[in-house]
């Protein structure tokens, strides 16, 4: 089954980036599969929400693309998730517009994954980091996929992002083409 | 026809104007010439509604009072300094030249010297009244052309002063200078006499009318007060209205200044009229009719041999634009008001014979009429020509930027005041040769040249530059520069500037991104007002971005429609129907994300 892929893509320096900009050329073309780039739509951050919803409803799968900042999204994923997932229409009573989605997100962490855990400089897992992510998805009925992370975005070599860029690539059109099981009931030993 | 009172010359003083004034403006003439003509009309040798123009003539001469004395009150001293050299350099020059030009051109033509040199000495005065009120009207008062008209005027003034005491010294019943010595020594000590009295008394006085807090005696006061300089400068000798402009330009920086204004302006536009239509009223049809030749062929030579004159002088001192020059010579081409006085003082100290006198006041009234009808003909015909075909050739440009803006006033200054923050260099090309020489005295390098001419563009870098940002405020200019553009140089990006939404129609079509220029501020300005209403900053702000987000789409949906107006008008009505729906939603859902979303 084809699934349409939206991703929310967030980079408020995009020209800059390494990682993010390997990553998002390498899925940007693929069939079935739109590129949304926030900071680029909404320089003036207002975000217009039945726009967004619009697109919503024509996807069956949302990805947020994303570096890590400060352990989480930057400032306009959060303002697009307080603008757009509405009560009524995300949640809450008469909120099902978005269940039985697809939910992933694709970040990219500055610091080797060994940062990335007890002791370590960022003393949580992504996954840990990420679950108020995991948990708007529930909240709003979608699935949760496990996320995709480029680790070491800041020191790994251009080659080593560039192949890294190319799994990105072949996971986010199996994704939309439907051959990822519907669920993952729960993803932490993927990491 | 005197017998029919005060109150029959109110009515038709009153009546002729308010005809002939809206007609002449209607026409493009202006007021001046309105006035004119209505006094000429119910003058003796028109409709004869009126017989004795000379003492409305005398009356109505306080309106010129009162246009220098609100003239005054707009230059400060410092001001006033800066002018100095305009004043007696130009001034001097020009009164010197036509004065000894006149006077060589009427003995070569078998006048006696005593008589050219007077009739020189008129000739050389422009009207300081008709000169100045259509400078006004026309607003080109504070163009360099009409600052130097300005100084040159002042100067007149001036210049009445020594003017009669020479004519004192050649009239053959005096011959003794003493006594001129001592008017003199009078007309000094009352300059010195107000200024003293204008620095340290007025504002003191002026403060406690001003306390009594009754608007009709501060008007009152105002009027008494520039009456009172008029008599004082009268009594000395002087003319009443330099006095008027000296009172005015020292309490051109008192705190009363604009309730002076406001007091004193109807009276002055009032008076200023009934001056015009007693000047009309003296033009002497009469004589006219006798002898047409004589008399216009005198008023046109005379008018275009000041104007012969006055180009060159501008042009001497530095008023380099052809365009204020022109202007210049013809503002002061007429001959002045002072010519009547002067000619009459002359007739009756037997200088010049009777015949001479009405000859000379009719030649010089004839002259006055032709002042509307030069400015008229220079703002509709000259003007435009001058500036699209100017005579500076365009700058060599020197320097290639990624950017190129076209149009350097407010808006491209603004423009690339940005860029250049960024260290982005831009091309900036203007075709105002006096916008180019403001904008390089603060330190911005700006070319001259027309932006419309594919040359210019070539020269400009078109060829190599990444956008061109269409900054010019001429709606016809900038359509020309934006398909030159597109046409000539595909890799070259357009930014378009908008006036109105009929024009920003035309960019929609052409595929080409315009910003509308007033857009913005409105936009600004009822966020603004929504916060004053006490709406959050954040809600204004999103009212505001929603309205811009909704406009900018139907501005998309109804270009199509932009020749058809009645589509256009249904459309635009479901438009604002939408967008006030839009608006009432984001507001219903502010509210809603407050109550029933996270708290």
């Amino acid at each position: 089954m084809q699934r349409r892929v939206l991703v929310v893509y967030a980079h408020p320096d995009h020209d800059r980036s390494r990682a993010n900009l390997r990553l998002r050329a390498a899925i940007e073309g693929l069939p079935g599969v739109t590129l949304h780039d926030l900071y680029a739509a909404y320089p003036d951050f207002f975000i217009d929400a039945r726009r967004e919803q619009a697109m919503l409803l024509e996807h069956e799968v949302l990805v947020f693309q994303h570096p890590m900042h400060w352990y989480g999204a930057p400032a306009i994923v959060k303002e697009w998730q307080d603008t757009v997932l509405e009560a009524g229409w995300a949640w809450g009573e008469g909120g099902d517009r978005l269940h039985g989605k697809q939910f992933m997100q694709a970040i990219s962490a500055g610091g080797p994954p060994d940062s990335y855990r007890r002791g370590g400089k960022a003393h949580f897992t992504v996954v840990e980091l990420l679950r108020p992510f995991e948990q708007m998805a529930h909240y709003c009925g979608m699935v949760c996929l496990p996320p995709f992370v480029t680790y070491g975005a800041s020191i790994a070599s251009n080659g080593e992002l560039d192949a890294h860029a190319q799994g990105y690539r072949a996971l986010v059109a199996r994704i939309a083409a439907g051959e990822l099981p519907a669920a993952f009931e729960t993803f932490s030993s993927s990491e | 026809m005197a017998e029919h009172g005060f109150l029959h010359q109110a009515l038709v003083y009153l009546a002729a104007g308010v005809i002939a004034v809206p007609v002449f403006k209607r026409l493009g003439l202006g007021s001046v010439l309105g006035f004119l003509v209505a006094g000429v009309a119910i003058g003796p040798w028109g409709l004869r509604l009126i017989s004795e123009p000379e003492t409305v003539l005398h009356f109505s001469e306080f309106g010129v009072v009162l246009l220098l004395f609100l003239v005054g009150l707009e230059l400060n001293p410092q001001r006033l300094w800066q002018l100095r050299r305009a004043i007696f350099g130009m001034g001097g020059v020009q009164v010197a030249a036509t004065m000894l030009a006149v006077a060589a051109l009427g003995w070569a033509f078998g006048q006696s010297v005593t008589v050219a040199l007077v009739a020189g000495m008129g000739f050389a005065m422009s009207s300081t009244a008709i000169a100045l009120a259509t400078l006004e009207e026309k607003n080109l008062l504070p163009t360099p052309g009409g600052q130097a008209s300005f100084s040159v005027l002042l100067f007149q003034d001036l210049a009445v002063i020594p003017l009669m005491l020479a004519l004192g010294m050649i009239s053959p019943g005096k011959s003794g200078a003493g006594i001129d010595w001592l008017a003199a020594a009078e007309a000094i000590a009352a300059i010195v006499a107000l200024i003293f009295a204008g620095r340290n008394l007025l504002r003191p006085v002026l403060r406690y009318i001003a306390n009594t807090r009754l608007r009709e005696i501060f008007l009152g006061f105002s009027l008494l007060l520039v009456l009172g300089i008029a008599a004082l400068m009268q009594a000395a000798g002087l003319s009443m209205a330099l006095g008027a402009f000296l009172a005015g330009v020292l309490l051109a920086d008192s705190e009363y200044r604009h309730e002076l204004e406001l007091d004193i302006e109807p009276f002055k536009g009032l008076l200023l009229g009934l001056f015009f239509i007693a000047v009309g009223m003296s033009v002497d049809l009469g004589l006219l009719m006798r002898s047409p030749l004589l008399v216009l062929g005198l008023a046109l030579g005379v008018v275009a041999l000041k104007i012969a004159l006055l180009y060159p002088v501008a042009k001497l001192f530095g008023y380099c634009g052809r365009a204020d020059a022109l202007l210049f010579a013809l503002t002061l081409s007429q001959v002045g008001e002072f010519a009547f006085v002067l000619y009459g003082v002359a007739g009756s100290q037997q200088v010049l014979e009777r015949a001479t006198v009405d000859l000379l006041t009719a030649a010089v009234a004839a002259s006055m009429l032709t002042t509307p009808l030069l400015i008229a003909l220079y703002q509709r015909v000259i003007m435009p020509r001058l500036e699209r075909r100017s005579e500076r050739a365009p700058d060599a440009i020197e320097e290639h930027n990624p950017v190129i803006i076209a149009g350097f006033g407010r808006y491209g200054q603004i423009v690339s005041r940005v860029l250049r923050g960024l260290g982005i260099g831009s091309t900036v090309v203007d075709h105002d040769p006096n916008q180019i020489d403001m904008v390089r005295r603060f330190g911005s390098i700006a070319y001259y040249g027309d932006a419309t001419r594919l040359d210019l563009l070539e020269a400009a870098g078109a060829g190599k530059a990444k956008v061109l940002v269409v900054a010019v405020d001429d709606h016809e200019a900038a359509l020309a520069i934006t398909r030159l553009a597109r046409s000539h140089f595909p890799q070259l990006k357009v930014l378009a500037r908008a006036r109105s939404r009929s024009d920003a129609f035309e960019y929609v079509e052409m595929g080409v991104p315009a910003v509308r220029e007033t857009f913005g501020s409105a936009l600004d300005a009822a966020e603004l007002a929504l916060r004053m209403l006490g709406h959050h900053p954040h809600v204004a702000r999103r009212m505001a971005v929603q309205f811009r987000r909704r406009d900018e789409e139907l501005l998309v949906e109804h270009a199509p429609h932009r020749h058809d107006e009645k589509r256009l008008i249904a459309a635009s009505q479901q438009g604002r129907g939408d967008l006030e729906r839009l608006l009432r939603e984001e507001a219903g859902r502010l509210r809603k994300a407050g109550e029933g979303g996270w708290r």
